[in-house]
């Protein structure tokens, strides 16, 4: 049945020949959300696109907070006997730059890519659990701004990112630094477990007719494995988190040595879960390098199986190497020499994907365009992270390089080298298809060279600086250690890295001002999310697509001759499907507010066991047990018009109604038009609204 | 994908024609319904989170460096009723399923709610315990054992609350009329969740009470 | 349960719904499907079953007020291992159900046992 609805006045610009969207509110507690225009559409969007672009902006800004933390340690280490920080504040920006770049930005990011590709790269219209999907972001957001409300509130987290205990127990971190940490965590924590598992039942449930799992996009692979690995990990840090909150705020023993506890057990369960932690954090930027060399090289990934398998390696190895964070421990050289030979050992997966790597762009048509660049880069940096990674292997080595600079070099290499990298060349190489522009070329490669070169002024001296001795977390050092000149070029090249950012910044500002509209698949790519229109609509695919091969878009315009060239079938644009129009009926799932009221629930709760405010913490848990029952209640999809309304109810009766818990309502399949584009960097936005239809027929 | 269908070409149509009975197979790549794969995902997730909370359990379990201990006040028979009480909880609940299955929507709502009933008997029974373990001056900080003792078997019974709740829910739900047959995954899933906090009750009840 | 209609297949997209090589994932969804339309056991069955665990149970408690050996460990553990699987077999209905609900179950299981062996290996609970 077409509804067609009256269409509401246009915005100014906005195509008259563009679907418009109805979303009629059944009469409710909260009347559901039903415009997707504005702040109110962004915060009660439930489109996976939509969260990608939340969680990527939210964690930027997180990284720029980070990068001014890095550059305040910078400016404090950069002269012997530094005063730009005392020791209690540079304590607390060192943790908060650590636990801001790992939980708040490197994950985050992964996550804006995760949400973004995956239903795309699948062949998918949205994630398994849309409303769950909302739910995860905001309790990134609010988390991060729970850990951040420190600062107001008697000083941020000081205690590592890593809180060994018993310098994080209530003896000698009194305050409520470490409570902040503490809770914050647990907060993030529930959000990627969440996230986690919505994204495993995506990506394991909703491919597309062919979409055999070795066709998947390789992005999509590793973001699977990662996905595995959150999900697995992050109960044991919940645990360890939930023993050092009992030991500060109850009174128990758990790493207390006098009452027969055992602080070693702090660092067994954080790093069980910090090592996995390690592979989730660049696994993902591993599998965006993966997309865009094949692209840029014009061939395809060099041995896309084994990419696949050593990526599911790295995820089974990951869980048998933890001890080596532990080495100078003591726990004797039976532990330490097993955990030294698996730790070499998960050096192979990875090298074998450093040599695929080469293999594909070996013989290649390149293009050195700056999503490739930064591919390269990541692929060269972590290399070399891997490399010292692998002398930190060797036991008696360690000895000397653990809790040193050298130890900080190796995780900035392969964290910022490797996953930040990859991260950038992500955004360069998918902005056309998120925001409809290409990120200008020359103030990309700008921002590339400043990077990479600033990068290794910052971190190479660092590993000089290990080797010399100069020991993890001290705020400042003496005159006569000899270290004053690599700690002098090492902020340096933070600074240089901070200009790269700013370039970054102007590039995105000009292409959002300037910038003009790209094809549909300027890169010439590979994979079927390139055979939606840039930027995507909010349906995604008009039809869903059937797969036939690995990179099966590239298949459909290429072929190879006898000698093995190249030979063009099909232009793109046969494949790149028109954009919706008022005719065609796609339903999508309907947004909603209480995903976002439920979230309020869990730092509510947090600050009051804090303060010890029992009454604030129940009010916590009523918001959060109101918010998901009456989620819960809520239909995945409102039904679209009064005449949908009584068959529904009349379908409720033999079964397929809605109510029941989140996502299980039939869709009363509406004929709700779909806009063309409910992104930020469209012209057109949907129009909502009250809209009174006229059902007709057809 | 739960809820997107993709229409045919415009023509005359009839809204029933998009209706669908409620337990249309969802083509979905595995065969395997989106809830109940991410409520299984879950569980093996809470196998890590338990499995942590036994370890340390099992790691302090001979480490009290003081003050009564949990395996000097243990009262195994009162024990053993309550955890054949959640054992037979997880019976009422798998009948509840059964029940729905078959379309008999009261017994539905008469094996949840025994399935509840039971369930907050071994809550009552955890409490009873709890509260003579505290009297007889074993509390959570005692030492390093009932400090584990009591954090996991807290957090066990806050899992059984927490289903407690869901079933009440469902009971409810049921009442009003929204679990029909043809949606009685949404019992099944629940009671997946019910099952899996009952073994781990199982493993408990071995590892910490009976295990010296 | 989600009442997703089956996407239909519109003479573009063409093809089947299942999604991935028929060879497998049609059988994996034929599969799933007659379990869902056949194989439960019967009331009669689950209560055999809760019966048969709570002997076990009682057997545990019996075994319990024996003198405490390893062996009488090793049984009490193999004992709860027993009611583990039945009760996740059965009443959880892995035994029938698609053999992904069974992996990813057995996934985070198998991982739990081996890192927490691990680390009690590391704090010396076996004694080596």
């Amino acid at each position: 049945m077409a509804v067609t609805t009256i269409p509401s006045p246009s915005p100014a610009g906005a195509d008259p020949s563009l679907p418009t969207v109805e979303r009629p509110a059944p009469a409710r507690l909260l009347k559901r959300p039903s415009d997707t225009r504005g702040i109110v559409g962004w915060i009660t969007s439930i489109d996976h696109k939509r969260i990608g672009i939340l969680y990527g902006v939210t964690a930027f800004t997180f990284f720029l907070i980070g990068g001014f933390e890095a550059l305040l340690i910078r400016m404090q280490l950069a002269t012997p006997n530094g005063k730009i920080l005392t020791a209690q504040v540079y304590n607390q920006v060192f943790t908060m730059h650590g636990t801001t770049m790992v939980f708040l930005v490197i994950m985050p990011m992964s996550g804006a890519f995760f949400n973004y590709l995956i239903p795309l790269q699948i062949g998918a219209r949205d994630v398994a659990f849309p409303r769950l999907n909302m739910f995860a972001y905001w309790l990134y957001l609010f988390g991060g701004l729970f850990l951040y409300s420190s600062f107001l509130l008697g000083g941020m987290p000081n205690g590592g990112w890593f809180g060994y205990a018993p310098n994080t127990s209530i003896t000698y971190s009194p305050g409520h630094n470490i409570d902040f940490w503490i809770f914050g965590l647990l907060i993030l924590g529930i959000s990627s477990t969440i996230s986690a598992g919505n994204l495993i039942v995506t990506t394991l449930n909703l491919r597309a007719p062919g979409m055999r799992l070795l066709r998947m996009p390789i992005f999509t692979w590793m973001a699977l494995v990662a996905n595995f690995l959150l999900l697995f990990a992050m109960p044991v840090i919940t645990v360890a988190l939930f023993l050092i909150m009992f030991d500060r705020q109850w009174g128990t023993h758990f790493f207390d040595p006098l009452a027969g506890g055992d602080p070693v057990l702090w660092q067994h369960l954080f790093w069980l879960f910090g090592h996995p932690e390690v592979y989730i954090l660049v696994l993902p930027a591993m599998g965006i390098v993966s997309e865009i060399m094949p692209v840029f090289s014009r061939k395809p990934l060099f041995g896309y199986p084994v990419m696949v398998f050593s990526g599911i390696a790295i995820g089974f190895m990951g869980w048998g190497v933890w001890v080596h964070h532990m080495f100078a421990v003591g726990l004797g050289p039976v532990a330490t020499s097993a955990f030294s030979v698996s730790t070499m050992l998960i050096a192979v997966p990875t090298g074998v994907k450093i040599f695929n790597w080469l293999g594909t762009l070996w013989g290649g048509s390149l293009r050195f365009r700056t999503p490739l660049l930064f591919a390269i880069g990541f692929v060269v940096m972590f290399t070399v992270g891997g490399l010292s990674g692998v002398t930190h292997a060797l036991v008696p080595a360690d000895r000397q390089q653990t809790d040193s600079y050298y130890i900080v070099a190796h995780f900035h290499y392969v964290l910022f080298g490797g996953s930040m990298l990859g991260i950038f060349g992500g955004i360069y190489y998918w902005y056309p298809k998120v925001f409809g522009k290409m990120l200008d070329e020359r103030l990309g490669k700008w921002h590339f060279w400043l990077t990479v070169i600033g990068f290794n002024l910052a971190f190479g001296p660092m590993h000089i600086l290990g080797l010399q001795g100069m020991p993890r977390r001290i705020y400042t050092y003496s005159n006569s250690m000899g270290w004053n000149l690599w700690n002098a070029v090492s902020t340096v090249g933070a600074f240089t890295i901070a200009i790269g950012t700013l370039v970054f910044l102007i590039n995105v500002r000009k292409t959002d001002q300037h910038g003009l509209p790209c094809g549909d698949d300027p890169w010439d790519a590979r994979t079927i999310e390139w055979t939606t229109p840039n930027p995507t609509p909010e349906y995604n695919f008009l039809e869903l697509p059937t797969v036939h091969a690995v990179d099966d878009f590239w298949h459909r315009k290429y072929t190879e001759d006898d000698a093995g060239r190249l030979v063009k079938v099909a232009d793109s644009a046969q494949f790149i499907e028109r954009r919706a129009t008022a005719d065609d009926h796609i339903h999508m799932p309907s947004p909603s507010y209480y995903p976002l009221v439920a979230t309020f629930g869990l730092p509510i709760i947090a600050y009051g066991q804090i303060y010890r405010l029992w009454a604030v913490s129940i009010i916590g848990a009523v918001i959060l047990l109101g918010g998901v029952f009456a989620w819960g209640l809520e239909p995945s999809t409102e039904p679209p018009d009064p005449d949908e309304i009584a068959a529904s109810h009349e379908a409720l009766e033999l079964g397929a109604g809605e109510g029941g818990t989140r996502e299980l309502a039939a869709a009363p399949s509406s004929a709700s038009a779909v806009a063309g584009s409910a992104t930020a960097g469209s012209a057109g936005s949907a129009t909502a609204g009250p809209s009174s239809e006229e059902p007709t027929d057809g | 994908m739960a809820d997107i269908t993709l229409d045919p070409p415009p023509g005359p149509e009839t809204p029933a024609a998009h209706h669908h009975p409620a337990d249309a197979h969802h083509a979905t790549a595995t065969g395997v319904s989106n809830e109940k794969m991410m409520m299984w995902a879950f569980l093996g997730s809470e196998c890590l989170l338990f499995g942590a909370l036994i370890s340390t359990y099992i790691l302090y379990r001979h480490k009290a460096v003081h003050g009564p201990t949990p395996h000097g006040l243990y009262d195994i028979p009162f024990t053993s009723v309550s955890s054949f009480v959640l054992l037979m909880s997880s019976l009422s609940m798998v009948l509840a399923l059964a029940a729905i299955q078959r379309g008999d929507e009261r017994r539905l709502r008469v094996w949840l709610s025994t399935t509840a009933m039971l369930g907050s008997v071994f809550i009552a029974g955890q409490i009873y315990e709890f509260t003579s373990f505290i009297r007889r001056g074993m509390t959570i900080k005692t030492n390093v054992t009932s400090g584990a003792f009591y954090v996991l078997t807290g957090f066990h019974g806050a899992h059984v609350t927490i289903g407690i709740i869901m079933l009440l829910s469902l009971v409810n739900l049921s009442i009003r009329g929204k679990i029909p047959q043809a949606r009685s995954e949404i019992v099944e899933i629940a009671g997946l969740y019910w099952h899996f906090v009952d073994i781990v009750w199982v493993i408990i009840f071995t590892v910490v009470y009976l295990i010296p | 349960m989600t009442t997703t209609p089956p996407i239909p297949s519109t003479a573009a997209s063409g093809g089947p719904a299942t999604a991935t090589d028929p060879a497998t994932d049609a059988s994996l969804a034929a599969e799933a499907a007659l379990i869902e339309r056949h194989e439960h056991p019967s009331d009669g069955t689950y209560i055999l079953i809760a019966l048969a665990l709570a002997v076990v149970t009682a057997a545990e408690v019996g075994i319990f007020y024996l003198k405490s050996s390893s062996v009488t460990t090793v049984v009490l553990l193999a004992m709860m291992a027993l009611k583990f699987s039945v009760v996740a077999g059965y009443f959880m209905h892995l035994k029938f159900d698609s053999p992904v609900l069974r992996r990813l179950f057995v996934a985070g299981l198998v991982l739990a046992c081996f890192v927490y062996s691990v680390v009690f290996f590391l704090f010396g609970v076996f004694h080596v």
